[in-house]
């Protein structure tokens, strides 16, 4: 039995992890891919504290061999389900099952999918979440980005660098985005503004070859793009938790800044959590606040 | 064994005459998931004397990238005989390379 599961080994995760063993806690961190999290996309990061620069790749193996050191376990396994037995908690996953006093659910987000027949095929293959990641293999040519949030014009923007061609797709004719972004845009001739439409057909051979965009009178056209770029937001993966976890409409954990969910015991650290801004050290905090939460729980059981 | 860098003139070879099924892991030096996905390539190369493991740098090789529909990394492709067999795209832990690789 460990004192503290930790389900997520991002910033939040980790944090939480040194802040538990410094606490002399013993820790597993169960993590479903690698270690990081979505931090590790990120090229450079510039608003972190301290740090004028560091890659996010960096980042994440620093904050790894710090966490290491200290003494917190990692298994790399999908957490499935959260079992509130009272004083003890069992974490399953797909491999096999932990117990431990205190549970900190910090799974973080990820891609929202536009959820169009062929979309998970086409991931790779013409589709992408991320214009900083991918965008060096459409060099010339013609993209589509979907989505009118601040990443979908800043992802737009990126592109426009580098394509011949960005159409960029909203289902609304304003953006929720900053109006700098959706000015800089409408100034640039490679920039198509596809408005009032949603993406509702992808057409693809070997990969993808044109998209179908229906606009709000019902009429439908037909775009050409070698790749296209999805940013509709994202979305918290606590799905598998929610007995244990109250969530909102949204699927986030309706935890306060004390990241105390509805069961003793279980807590919830980082962007998985409702609040309002989802930072890297917004992050981290949730995890040092957490981690304390459960510390202070675990002494509350004897 | 170690993890092979192969380019353009080296991939035929290499790769498509390969007698062992063939891991190759399309990356790039920018790229944050690329390179945690390195250490689990360099120890199945170290481990597996069935399988030969490649590494190919896109931003060098873009003929190879775009002649593999390669448009998203990291992205690993199984090659058997000369033929892709499987595909993965993303960040993924060692069990799921290992699936990948197969029987």
């Amino acid at each position: 039995m460990y004192d503290i599961i930790i389900i997520g080994a991002g910033p939040a995760g980790m944090t939480a992890a040194i802040y538990a063993r410094r606490a002399s806690k013993s820790v597993l961190l169960l993590e479903a891919k690698s270690y990081g999290g979505q931090i590790i996309n990120t090229p450079d990061i510039e608003n972190y504290p301290v740090e004028a620069h560091i890659s996010g790749f960096d980042f994440a193996q620093k904050l790894y061999e710090q966490t290491k050191a200290l003494g917190a376990e990692f298994k790399f396994e999908k957490a499935v389900e959260i079992k509130d037995e009272g004083d003890t908690k069992t974490v399953v996953t797909v491999k096999d099952s932990y117990t431990a006093k205190a549970v900190i659910i910090a799974t973080g987000s990820e891609n929202r999918k536009l959820g169009v027949e062929g979309e998970d095929k086409l991931v790779g293959r013409g589709i992408s979440y991320c214009a900083t990641c991918d965008g060096a293999f459409y060099r010339n040519k013609v993209v589509a980005v979907v989505g009118g949030g601040n990443t979908a014009l800043e992802d737009a923007l990126y592109l426009a660098d580098l394509a011949q061609t960005v159409y960029l797709i909203h289902r609304r004719d304003e953006f929720r985005g900053e109006e700098a972004n959706a000015q800089r845009l409408r100034e640039r001739e490679n920039v198509k503004l596809v408005l009032n439409s949603t993406v509702t057909k992808l057409n693809a051979e070997k990969r993808l070859k044109s998209i179908e965009v229906t606009n709000k009178n019902g009429e439908v056209t037909e775009l050409e793009v070698n790749g296209l770029f999805v940013a509709v937001g994202r979305v918290p993966e606590n799905q598998n938790f929610a007995s244990v976890a109250e969530l909102d409409q949204a699927g986030y954990v309706a935890a306060s800044e004390n990241c105390r969910t509805k069961t003793p015991g279980i807590f919830a650290a980082g962007d998985n959590r409702v609040k309002e801004v989802r930072q890297l050290v917004t992050a981290a905090s949730d995890g040092a606040v957490a981690a304390t939460e459960a510390v202070k729980y675990i002494a509350s059981l004897k | 064994m170690a993890v092979i860098e192969v380019t353009k003139d080296t991939f035929e070879q290499e790769v498509l005459n390969s007698d062992k099924p063939v891991l190759v892991d399309y990356n790039a030096d920018w790229c944050g998931p690329c390179r945690m996905m390195r250490p689990v390539l360099d120890e199945l190369a170290a481990e597996r004397d069935d399988i030969k493991v490649v590494s190919i740098n896109i931003d060098d090789e873009d003929e190879l990238a775009e002649d593999n529909d390669i448009s998203s990394i990291p992205c690993l492709v199984v090659y058997k005989n000369g033929k892709e067999a499987a595909r993965n795209v993303g960040l993924v832990p060692k069990d799921v390379v290992i699936d990948l690789i197969g029987g």
